[in-house]
């Protein structure tokens, strides 16, 4: 495999051009999304979506800031391009039971669209809300971090047209050295609220191959504070499945055992009783499912 | 436990990108999901209908649970292949078998469970190849309370606040509506005089699927909310009484013909609104920011609070 690829978007020199959204647009071909005025701020996009594979945010805020030993009402824009994060562990790849959601040789996470039949499993499964299914085609798209150029030796559109390189492309590893030595730098300018988001292998996706240096907390860019990659919890999932299963199988043997001794003549009400607390052994499933909580 | 006491803490403040969803709502349709989720339950709960009742001396009984199996599984299997985007596409399901996938794993049981559900019931309907019919029914001891299951893990294992917190209950109150469910159809098609083992289950199974959600409401606390809020609230609060008012009846329901059809019919009613409240409290906790944000924001503030910094080091002074 070769080396993991990824993007370092570094906001605070994001100038909101939007420049990444055309070229991704272009490149990729994308369909028009609808031509929608939001009225909240110069977002006109609003999120990321099955035909939108970048998409900037606007958060416009005042804050109060200490200066010469008076406060100031200061405001500030806050831009940032999001995009597919390209997960270590990732919720959309693990859940496709078609296959069409696959990891290339550059670790990222593609969907094949001569495979996708359109389940929409997917959709709900990514933390950040980032794949989705389009309407008229049926089938669930994403960013691809431009496979094709990358196949040919280019960097993703987005990348290539970012006019401030607020879009960094490279090896993982070397744009988390430098985002490490960009965000001692802001740190050592003063601008103690700066943090990265998705580059730490620890977090509950294994770290992500897009990550952010954010200025604020990632919530208000409309990212999620712990994102988790649902799968963690799958083996979980299938124990009390497994338990429930049981329980059904316990259930329908107490059932149909009690109705067989009490032959059918004992009054409904009293029947249905030992039906439901059981008689012995099937009825344990049943306690034993729920003593479990 | 911090998380959950201050989950219950009503009014919470929280941060968002202008009251935007963070994560993508379930796409899948109504009616299709579903009733495929009530179609697949109702199948996987009757094939143990059927094997108990075929080996108890209930043969009437045996008849109707093996013929609302097969129906079940296979009416469901065509929501299913009607819900994709590309439905021609429908054997893409069949490509792997893939264990990190509860759809991919559902595929394979449900068609299983068909296949077997299928030749029980048509060999019990045309009484050619018994002998195979009853090593069908018997497989489908197995598939019948996976088919009915597996879809509470397919539902839990997504980014859904509501549904993936809910993972423990989830499947208790799935298999209680789906013996709840088999039971309503034994209720209403099975002779009279085999109807006391379909009452039981019947009952059970409302037993089951009402304290599983009385439990799982309780303990999401504000994950538990979409439950219990508009639309998704008016189903989940019509099928607790459909359902114990269905129970109820059938309870009684020895007593006339009338009223085991309407308990069937009432717990059929109940067992639909149940799964039909499930996507749209499902699709509401997506929808709310806060469903996503505020237990995250928790767990993150549990992390973060053994360390000794004071909260306000920790937030640099750029709240707005």
């Amino acid at each position: 495999m070769a080396e993991r690829m990824g993007f370092f978007t570094d906001t605070s020199v994001c100038i909101g051009c939007k420049a990444c959204e055309v070229a991704c647009k272009e490149w990729n071909e994308l369909p028009d999304d609808g031509f929608v005025f939001e009225a909240t701020s110069y977002d006109n996009t609003g999120a990321l979506g099955a035909s939108t594979w970048r998409h900037v945010a606007f958060i416009e805020q005042t804050r109060t800031v200490r200066m010469d030993g008076h406060e100031e009402d200061v405001d500030r824009w806050l831009m940032s391009s999001d995009v597919c994060k390209h997960c270590t562990h990732a919720a959309c790849l693990d859940v496709c039971p078609t296959g069409a959601l696959f990891r290339t040789e550059f670790d990222t996470v593609v969907v094949q669209p001569d495979v996708c039949n359109g389940c929409g499993y997917c959709v709900p499964a990514c933390p950040y809300g980032v794949i989705d299914r389009r309407q008229d085609d049926g089938r669930a798209w994403k960013c691809t971090m431009c496979y094709d150029r990358q196949l040919g030796g280019l960097e993703p559109a987005c990348a290539k047209a970012c006019p401030t390189d607020s879009i960094q492309f490279g090896p993982l590893d070397e744009l988390r050295e430098r985002a490490a030595g960009r965000l001692a730098g802001l740190h050592a300018d003063g601008h103690t609220e700066a943090r990265l988001y998705g580059e730490s292998p620890d977090d509950g996706v294994g770290g992500t191959g897009a990550f952010f240096l954010l200025l604020d907390e990632p919530e208000v860019y409309g990212l999620p504070p712990d994102p988790v990659v649902t799968t963690r919890d799958l083996p979980a999932m299938w124990r009390w499945a497994g338990a429930a299963a049981v329980s059904m199988v316990g259930v329908v043997a107490a059932a149909f055992l009690e109705s067989r001794v009490s032959g059918n003549r004992v009054p409904a009400g009293r029947s249905l009783v030992g039906g439901v607390l059981g008689r012995g052994a099937p009825g344990r499933g049943v306690l034993g499912g729920r003593g479990r909580w | 436990m911090v998380k959950r006491e201050r989950a219950m803490v009503p009014e919470a403040e929280f941060r968002s990108y202008y009251g935007r969803p963070v994560i993508k709502a379930p796409i899948w349709h109504e009616p299709h999901m579903p009733t495929y989720l009530y179609l697949g339950g109702m199948s996987g709960a009757s094939s143990l209908m059927a094997i108990l009742a075929r080996y108890t001396g209930y043969p009437g009984l045996a008849r109707t649970a093996r013929v609302a199996a097969a129906v079940g599984s296979a009416a469901g299997a065509v929501l299913l292949a009607a819900e994709l985007g590309r439905p021609e596409r429908f054997l893409n399901m069949f490509r792997l078998f893939k264990v990190t996938s509860p759809m991919s794993v559902g595929s394979w049981i449900l068609a299983a469970q068909g296949g077997l559900a299928a030749l029980a019931a048509t060999s019990e309907l045309t009484g050619i190849l018994p002998v195979a019919g009853d090593a069908a029914v018997l497989a489908s001891g197995l598939t019948g309370p996976l088919t009915a299951t597996y879809t509470a893990v397919l539902v839990a294992d997504t980014a859904v606040p509501a549904w993936h917190e809910a993972h423990r209950e989830l499947p208790f109150l799935f298999a209680g509506s789906a013996l709840a469910s088999a039971g309503a159809v034994g209720l209403v098609a099975a002779p009279r005089a085999e109807a006391a083992p379909a009452r039981a289950v019947a009952v059970a199974g409302s037993v089951l699927e009402t304290v599983a959600g009385v439990v799982m409401e309780r303990r999401l606390g504000l994950l538990g909310e979409p439950y219990r809020l508009g639309r998704a609230g008016r189903l989940m609060r019509a099928a607790r009484a459909l359902t114990v008012g269905g129970a109820a009846l059938a309870a009684v329901s020895g007593r006339g013909r009338t009223l085991a059809v309407l308990s069937g019919l009432a717990l059929t009613a109940g067992a639909l609104c149940t799964r039909f409240g499930i996507l749209e409290a499902g699709r509401a906790s997506a929808a709310d920011p806060k469903y996503t944000v505020i237990p995250q924001r928790q767990r993150l503030d549990a992390r973060a609070e053994p360390s000794a910094a004071p909260p306000d080091e920790r937030e640099p002074a750029n709240r707005t």
